[in-house]
């Protein structure tokens, strides 16, 4: 069977880029990942694509196959939130270690903030709520995650101020790489006295809206830059709504990155690198809390200890995470696992951390609904 | 809403309805087409006493919509109601997780809801 190995990542810079498309998008991040890979566009046998808000077509893989001059043997796209694009590499391995494919390109981009209206985005994203339930109290995504946050601080003893360390450690991150949306300054107390959304979550507490693009070749043969193989992947699905998530301290991301460090036969203090989904604090506080990378209520702790930064014992989000990079939706979560690959690598210029073998990637959808996790190896 | 559901017509009427096993007597949190605990498509539709427990509560600034806007700053609220099922809701302002409370009717920007108040504690 072929080792699945990410041999090229592609990741535009994240913000407004007014005129954009989610195809011109996906392009520009697509095209990226090849030239990284070394490959041209007839290498590429399997298609995998993400969806876009401000783009749902049927078939948005052939439609992009199409615009970007491919014919794959093997393409359609996948929807799982926030998780799809740890879920599209996943599988991408999958269709490599069984022979299906060769190289496979992984692809998302989104046009999310410029090409729609805030209000519009908003509430498109609300329906991943019961739609007749939980939408028609005027409910949103950040009010989801605002009740799971006010749980999980009432049952760890977390407070807001734990939450800004969060948001303040994405942005020292992204205030190190050129793409990221927002690069300005941050502090504890700035996070606290940003205005309300949904409490206890306000706005420094929640990531922005972005139009981006990320891709990724995911491949049986070595490329031309440094290898790093996709060693164990894992997922794990307990509920879709927030009123169904049976227990704050068990949402299912554990379970999923067990899945993922069983397949790659390591243990999770074998571990070195980090980047792990984070559209909200809480996102980030509750997934770093649950993996068992910090203990209950003590992601804030290690934070302020300097853990999570480029020569800390275990670097998180270096390009800044969904908080500071931003988040364009699918591509969002598809940033930290290109960061990964080139901190990994040895390839992020200035951000580079400390060299690790073995990092964790994880993706969540929905309100902590789906969680995928990935265990991404640097081979000698 | 122009959705039509037990749980919707029950709203319309001012009743906070819930799924229960016919099988098991298992409650059941959301809406579903088999029951949890025993896999029983056997579902039916019950009305709660619409007492509960507050699990979670959040003050909503930023609404998603016109409607909505008009209304802020308003309460959200997760009770786990007696029966057993979690359900979303609003609720009065400074309710606090642990709170003992009890449903009542509301309509809320144009659509029939539950908004939860305060009740005395049971004493168990």
């Amino acid at each position: 069977m072929a080792t699945p190995r990410i041999t090229g990542v592609g990741l535009t810079p994240f913000g407004r880029h007014d005129g954009s498309t989610a195809l011109g998008l996906m392009a520009q991040a697509a095209q990226a990942a090849l030239d990284d890979a070394g490959l041209e566009r007839g290498a590429i046998d399997g298609l995998l694509c993400g969806y876009a808000t401000t783009q749902p077509h049927l078939m948005l893989s052939t439609l992009f196959a199409e615009r970007f001059a491919l014919r794959p043997a093997y393409a359609h796209s996948l929807q799982l939130g926030g998780a799809t694009g740890c879920a599209m590499v996943m599988l991408a391995g999958d269709l490599v270690r069984a022979g299906r494919c060769r190289r496979v390109l992984v692809v998302a981009g989104e046009n999310r903030l410029s090409g729609q209206a805030r209000d519009s985005a908003i509430q498109t994203l609300a329906q991943v709520g019961d739609a007749e339930m939980e939408v028609p109290n005027g409910a949103s995504v950040p009010a989801y995650y605002a009740l799971m946050a006010a749980r999980y601080l009432h049952e760890t003893g977390t407070t807001e101020a734990d939450l800004a360390e969060l948001a303040v450690l994405m942005r020292r991150h992204a205030m190190a790489h050129p793409g990221a949306q927002l690069r300005t300054p941050l502090t504890v107390a700035e996070v606290l006295a940003s205005k309300p959304i949904a409490t206890p979550l306000k706005l420094a507490d929640c990531c922005p809206i972005s139009d981006g693009a990320a891709a990724l070749v995911v491949s049986a043969e070595p490329g031309p830059c440094p290898q790093v193989v996709l060693r164990g992947a894992g997922q794990a699905h307990r509920h879709q709504h927030v009123s169904a998530l049976a227990d704050v301290l068990a949402c299912g991301a554990g379970e999923a990155a067990q899945r993922a460090l069983v397949e790659a036969g390591i243990g999770q203090p074998q571990i070195g690198h980090l980047a792990v989904y984070d559209s909200f604090t809480i996102t980030l506080a509750m997934l770093l809390e649950e993996i068992g990378i910090a203990p209950r209520g003590g992601s804030a702790a290690m934070a302020r200890a300097g853990d999570f930064g480029p020569q800390g014992a275990l670097p998180l989000n270096l390009h800044g995470g969904l908080l500071s990079y931003g988040h364009c939706g699918v591509a969002g979560g598809m940033a930290h696992a290109v960061e990964a690959v080139l901190q990994l690598g040895g390839r992020a210029g200035e951000r580079q951390a400390r060299p690790a073998t073995h990092a964790l990637v994880h993706g969540d959808g929905g309100v902590m609904s789906s969680h995928v996790s990935l265990v991404l190896t640097r081979e000698a | 809403m122009s959705t039509s559901s037990p749980f919707t017509d029950g709203l319309a009427t001012g009743v906070l309805r819930y799924q229960r096993c016919a099988d098991c007597g298992e409650a059941i949190t959301g809406q579903r087409f088999a029951c949890t605990t025993c896999g029983s498509p056997l579902l039916a539709w019950h009305a709660s006493a619409g007492t509960g427990t507050v699990w979670s509560v959040s003050t909503v600034h930023r609404a998603p919509t016109e409607a909505w806007r008009a209304e802020t700053p308003y309460t959200l609220v997760l009770v786990t109601l007696d029966e057993g099922p979690r359900v979303m809701a609003h609720g009065v302002p400074a309710l606090v997780i642990g709170q003992r409370v009890r449903a009542q009717a509301v309509t809320l920007a144009g659509t029939a809801l539950v908004r939860f108040v305060p009740a005395p504690p049971t004493g168990d």
